[in-house]
């Protein structure tokens, strides 16, 4: 018997099987496109870069250093100083802080560990549901409603209280870092309480029923036994506020006062890199002017992106990397 | 000696309860200002609407009357733009990360995804003045609408890449057991089953972006008026909010607030609706 040649074998073979395998054109395109778009996110941040620092390379180049430094902010005479906005934008992200963080926490341990179980999703939807109100809507809300009755209630009794230090001193305007920073606080009290929530949900039970075995209190197995376990990924959720604080521009501007000074009372307006920005672009006349608001874009972003590189590290050993972001 | 013993169990269950009254507190400080500014809106907001504010166009000043016709329908419009873009960048990007990607590459891009998430919303809006505002010498609703898309991008990128991984290793086995591209695999097997979910993303970024005032105040500018050339400014509801809420006119405030309705109302609907969807998707898994 005879062995068929290979002439012979693709003669006798069916007509089907002569096809060509079949393309692999329609994978690699796919591929590829899939793969740039992804790559679309690179590009952005190369995007910010470059588009601020060409808007502002005159400026950088004009004022240097000083620009950080400076506090005359004087479109007219075309000097730029941007420290009192870098000055209102710490102390009204401060003040904030300061209020936020606190409640924000709390909020999160009674919601993963103190409140009865059935309550505990319905006040989760709640807040995120409420995190959803647009910033302008809540600046709205801020002019009208949260100004009047601060400067009728509470703020009269800080100053007859703490008016001796020089944070609260009088005249009381109304529009000040204080209403600023109080808004800012409730701008982010949702993202920070809802990432402390996460984080504090990825503690292993094990380390509280070690602790419940050992006859803690409720309130000792959340401070022994997950308070310590996730401070790491709390501070975390923190600088991520942090971070959102210092980019909030609608509802600040709309309530700070936007006067560029440097005071110690927070009675005082006060202004904000973000706000300087939303408020003088569409006036800046001249070209320097219209620079030196870049640079203050610029310095907006490098810091934001500093304070969120930090915040997404802290997350990132906690959660492994899932999406700290869940507020909408 | 059981009497002291006892008395320190006493004391610290009460600590206890006493910091789990305190944390309640703390819930409800957390939703109670919130709450106050929806409620606001929502009494404010129906003493001052009615059917003409969805029909006309802004009165001027002194004039009783007048709508947001125009901002509303601008809005819708640079959504509608906003998602040309933002929606297939963002999908497909997702897409990458979760069937192509390596761990590296994906860690990475995953990484700037959530730090472009942090930017603030002003930025964006500069840096699409730069790019489009300056270089074309006008205002324009393409600028505004672009503006909201790289917005759109990471927040898109993250939610689809996390709902396609969800989609079970098997669905693809299967598909390509039985000889289908890869790609159609992805796009007709794994990217149906997450669709649901894909869309929930995309809903919940527009959402987002729909109230977003800041990066439209110098790149769709806002308009008075009726603009149907999207390379002209165009008005948007949220900056005609912001508008009217630091002028000094009661009249304005008046539509501020019938404004701010409208626009928490949407955001609110669109929120309630996602919340219904993904429940339903839990409730039957």
């Amino acid at each position: 018997m005879s062995a068929i040649t290979v002439e012979e074998a693709e003669a006798i073979r069916p007509a089907q099987a002569r096809m060509s395998p079949p393309s692999r054109f329609g994978d690699k395109a796919f591929y590829w496109l899939t793969l740039s778009m992804a790559f679309v996110v690179v590009l952005l941040v190369i995007l910010i870069g470059w588009e601020l620092g060409q808007g502002s390379w005159q400026a950088v180049q004009k004022f240097g250093f000083r620009f950080l430094t400076a506090s005359t902010w004087d479109p007219v005479a075309e000097e730029f100083g941007a420290l009192p906005f870098i000055y209102g934008t710490a102390i009204s992200s401060l003040v904030a802080l300061l209020i936020a963080v606190p409640l924000s926490i709390a909020t999160a341990v009674y919601l993963t560990e103190l409140a009865p179980l059935w309550i505990r999703q319905p006040i989760v939807s709640l807040i995120e549901m409420l995190a959803a109100i647009p910033s302008v809507i809540l600046g709205l809300w801020g002019i009208f409603v949260m100004i009047p009755w601060l400067r009728d209630h509470p703020f009269p009794f800080l100053e007859r209280v703490l008016g001796w230090t020089p944070f609260f001193k009088g005249p009381i305007y109304g529009p000040c870092m204080l209403a600023g920073g109080i808004i800012v606080a409730i701008m982010i009290l949702p993202i920070i309480t809802s990432v402390s929530r996460e984080i504090l949900r990825s503690v292993p039970d094990l380390q509280r029923e070690a602790a419940y075995a050992l006859g803690a209190t409720r309130w000792e197995v959340t401070r022994i036994a997950v308070l310590s376990y996730a401070r790491k990924g709390l501070f975390g959720a923190v600088i991520l506020g942090l971070g959102r604080a210092l980019g909030e521009t609608m509802a600040v501007t709309m309530v700070i006062g936007n006067t560029p000074q440097i005071a110690a009372s927070l009675f005082k307006p006060g202004y904000t890199l973000a706000s300087v920005i939303a408020n003088e672009f569409t006036e800046a006349t001249s070209d320097m002017y219209l620079q030196a608001l870049f640079e203050i874009g610029l310095v907006l972003f490098g810091v934001t992106i500093l304070v969120n590189l930090l915040a997404q590290l802290l997350l990132k050993t906690i959660t492994g990397g899932a999406a700290p972001d869940r507020v909408q | 000696m059981p009497i002291p013993r006892k008395d320190h169990h006493s004391w610290r269950k009460f600590k206890s309860a006493f910091i789990s009254g305190l944390t309640f507190c703390s819930a409800v400080l957390v939703i109670a200002p919130l709450a106050l500014v929806f409620l606001h809106v929502l009494k404010s907001g129906v003493g001052a609407i009615n059917l003409e504010f969805f029909t006309h166009l802004p009165k001027p000043v002194g004039m009783a009357g007048g709508g947001m016709a125009n901002a509303i329908v601008g809005t819708l419009e640079l959504l509608a733009l906003a998602s040309v873009i933002g929606i297939p960048v963002g999908v497909l990007g997702g897409v990458f990360l979760a069937e192509y990607g390596t761990a590296r590459v994906n860690a990475v891009l995953r990484f700037i995804a959530d730090v472009l998430n942090g930017v603030p919303s002003i930025i964006w809006g500069v840096v699409v003045y730069g790019l489009i505002v300056l270089r074309f010498k006008s205002f324009s609703a393409y600028a505004g609408g672009l503006a909201l898309a790289l917005i759109m991008i990471p927040l898109i990128l993250r939610t689809t890449e996390e709902v396609i991984l969800l989609v079970p290793v098997g669905y693809r086995e299967a598909a390509l057991a039985l000889g289908i591209a890869r790609w159609k695999t992805i796009i007709q097997i794994v990217v149906k089953t997450a669709s649901r979910g894909i869309i929930t993303g995309i809903l919940l970024a527009l959402a987002r972006v729909g109230g977003e005032t800041a990066p439209l105040l110098f790149t769709a500018f806002g308009n008075r008026f009726w603009n149907h050339d999207l390379s002209e400014p165009i008005a948007a509801l949220p900056l005609q909010i912001f508008t009217y809420a630091i002028s000094p006119y009661d009249d304005w405030h008046r539509q501020a607030w019938a404004g701010a309705l409208i626009l928490v109302t949407g955001v609110f609907c669109v929120n309630v609706l996602v919340r219904i969807v993904t429940r339903v998707r839990t409730a039957s898994a």
